[in-house]
């Protein structure tokens, strides 16, 4: 235990600061709270559906809820169902093996909601395209408000996508 | 010629390339008997695939690797093209079962005999008299969706329930459907509906242009895009017949390393997590981060796409950059280790992890557990060390074990090939031979045959490729070591309670992606 603590006092606080990138993010955070205690009170419930992803995209919504990014103390929280959410977060060329889970999720969430779509894949179908197995990107299935580029986007971009969406209703 | 698999009754001939990679016809009714034989020398099964070879004035195919002492053994057996079948072989190697599921959803080649004849990758997208890798099949086709009609396995019994799980998680986790059977809160059940996430990758494949597929094969499963890419490389560059210079190679062994550190790092942290210790997500997380700065910086890219390229990298690295990521490794292991004799000690943690999910070694012997996931329930297999191409023919590689197979078990092995994928950078760093970056793959020949095969963080990793007529791929067939490893993974919940699935399924951390292409 003693150990754990003193690992822990050595850390400290790694949310960022540091150059660069880091600034950007700091702008980020503070827009992003902004944004999210105007729109939906002092929280914006996500839920993330992977629809088709080769998984790197996953990487990377994971990194943005380490400690360098720390999403959610920004009021940005995963929740378990799309009932309980505000925006959903989809990943992946839509399979046409998800189509009906995809289609079926953004049913079940709550008016107003919000689509964001991330990665190259859910942008355009990346490298996977449209086929017999794969709708290509998200917006031929269910409305998308933001896309995110990338392969995998950053976490600084995923969380600049879900400010974008997050603002585009005012 | 001789041969080491002259004892399987096969005609073998070497693959070209730096693996151990060697090739054999096979007439279907003495392919149970091979893979008898090479069952009985402990031989294992790396893969089942199937192929049409209508356009090239045959019927379909049947392929089989096979991991023996001597190497790696792809057998073919050629199928009649008006009933294309041949005897199914999941009685000898139980994660066939899937893969010869699949070949048929795929190609409509029926494996004989056997119990399970269910479709697998196939749901209600395209109807079961279709079959996608066909070359008359068009990859544009769109059906009308049916319902996916999938006779699970009932338990009956007194108290007993079923519990559906999925396809869309409650974590942002990759989507797959598990169907538990319990009584009160214990698993006596579990079956996974796996193909989600299927695509069309290998039908994808065959509209590339051979260069071009190393994007594609990068993609297969994202969290191994180093060991796709460079598999694929490595397919690609044997039926091309070329090799990458040394120094490329060598920087091949340092990427490949750092994704496994990455890795390990990532699913150390959800260990943790996953048992409450959320110090432990935060503390492995910014180790991760830290490192996949550093993966940017120096190569381009945080997970490190793209940079294996056909013929060698796309990035060098320099002297200075070099001496950068080493001391950043080192300080990254110095905290690990300290982070290791915390998990050790956390008494809450290890109660959790020791004796949860446990797959005890003849088990994971008898039904093919591979990877990291092995080599923790007593499968001591490291391709590095098993069947080394450059640079591993240079390094002594020290692979990890345990024979418990629980959760404590897979995370000392991710702890021991953490600090031994440091060693090894540190070495290849250092050792990094002057040289050229990449050599120009020429376009292989039709019917030119090659195959990767890597030691990725989750286990090994295959491409078996041939290639078709003026510049194009005739088949590519990526395949992922969870294939292997998600049926164990419905034997290592059993007894356990449903609120340790979450952690026993970390502790494997299968790809969906990868298995269901
Ligand atoms: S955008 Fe890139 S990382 Fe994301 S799912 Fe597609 S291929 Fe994978």
């Amino acid at each position: 235990m003693y150990q754990l603590l003193r690992q822990i006092a050595r850390t400290g606080i790694v949310t960022e600061p540091a150059p660069q990138a880091d600034e950007s993010l700091r702008q980020i955070e503070q827009r992003l709270s902004e944004a999210v205690l105007k729109h939906f009170g002092r929280s914006l419930a996500i839920r993330h559906v992977d629809a088709g992803s080769c998984n790197g995209c996953e990487l990377e919504i994971h990194a943005a809820n380490g400690p360098h990014y720390n999403l959610e103390r920004l009021g940005v929280r995963f929740v378990a169902s799309p009932r309980h959410a505000d925006l959903l977060l989809v990943t992946g060329p839509v399979s046409r093996h998800m189509e009906t889970a995809l289609r079926r999720t953004y049913d079940a969430t709550p008016e107003p909601k919000l689509v964001v779509a991330i990665g190259d894949c859910g942008c355009t179908g990346g490298i996977f395209g449209e086929s017999y197995a794969s709708c290509g990107r998200v917006a031929n299935v269910i409305p998308v408000d933001v896309a995110v580029p990338g392969c995998p986007p950053t976490p600084v971009a995923i969380m600049q996508g879900i400010l974008t969406a997050a603002t585009s209703r005012s | 010629m001789t041969h080491p698999f002259a004892d399987l009754g096969v005609e073998a001939a070497r693959l070209p390339g730096r693996l151990a990679a060697w090739h054999a016809p096979v007439a279907p009714g003495a392919l149970r008997a091979a893979a008898e034989k090479a069952r009985a020398q402990k031989g294992r099964l790396v893969a089942l695939w199937a192929s049409d070879e209508t356009t090239r004035g045959a019927g379909y195919a049947v392929h089989v690797a096979l991991a023996l002492r001597g190497g790696l053994l792809w057998l073919t057996a050629a199928l009649e093209r008006a009933h294309p079948r041949y005897p199914g072989i999941a009685d000898i190697f139980p994660a066939a079962s899937r893969m010869q599921r699949a070949a048929y959803d795929l190609v409509g080649v029926h494996a004989e005999g056997g119990a399970d004849h269910r479709k697998w990758l196939r749901h209600g997208t395209w109807p079961g008299g279709a079959f996608p890798l066909r070359k008359d099949f068009d990859a544009a086709s769109r059906f009308d969706p049916a319902a996916d009609h999938y006779p699970f396995v009932r338990v009956e019994g007194e108290g007993v329930h079923e519990i559906p799980v999925g396809p869309v998680h409650a974590g942002t986790i990759e989507p797959g459907h598990f169907r538990f059977s319990i009584v009160g809160e214990e698993i006596l059940r579990l079956e996974e509906r796996l193909g989600y996430k299927h695509k069309g990758i290998e039908k994808r494949f065959e509209q590339l242009a051979p260069e071009e597929g190393a994007r594609l094969a990068g993609r297969v499963s994202g969290d191994s895009t180093v060991a796709y890419a460079w598999a694929y490389s490595m397919a690609l560059e044997a039926a091309a017949g070329v090799e990458p210079p040394r120094r490329a190679s060598t920087l091949r062994g340092i990427l490949l390393e750092l994704e496994r550190v990455a890795n390990h790092l990532g699913d150390l942290g959800y260990l943790g997590n996953d048992v409450a210790l959320a110090f432990g997500f935060f503390q492995f997380w910014r180790l991760k981060e830290k490192l996949l700065r550093l993966n940017a910086e120096l190569f381009g890219h945080r997970y490190l796409m793209d940079v294996i390229v056909p013929g060698g990298v796309a990035r060098d690295l320099g002297r200075e950059p070099g001496e950068r990521l080493l001391r950043s490794l080192g300080d990254i292991g110095a905290e690990v280790a300290t982070l290791r004799s915390i998990y050790d000690e956390h008494a809450g943690a290890q109660d959790r992890f020791i004796l949860t999910g446990q797959v005890v070694p003849e088990l994971a012997e008898r039904l093919g557990l591979t990877g990291l996931a092995g080599r923790a329930s007593g499968q001591a297999h490291d391709l590095r060390v098993d069947a080394p191409v450059p640079p591993y023919d240079e390094l002594q590689v020290n692979k990890a074990g345990h024979t418990r197979g629980d959760v404590a078990a897979r995370a000392s092995v991710r702890f021991d090939e953490l600090a031994e994928s440091l060693r090894l950078i540190a070495a290849l760093v250092h050792r990094l031979p002057a040289g050229e970056l990449r050599v120009a793959v020429p376009t292989p020949v039709a019917g030119a045959r090659g195959c990767g095969w890597m030691e990725g963080w989750r286990g090994d990793v295959f491409v078996a490729l041939e290639a078709g007529e003026a510049g194009t791929l005739h088949r590519v067939h990526p395949h992922d070591p969870s294939w292997r490893n998600w049926p164990l993974l419905e034997r290592a919940v059993l007894g356990s309670i449903v609120p340790d699935f979450p952690l026993i399924n970390k502790s494997f951390n299968l790809s969906y992606s990868g298995a269901d292409l």
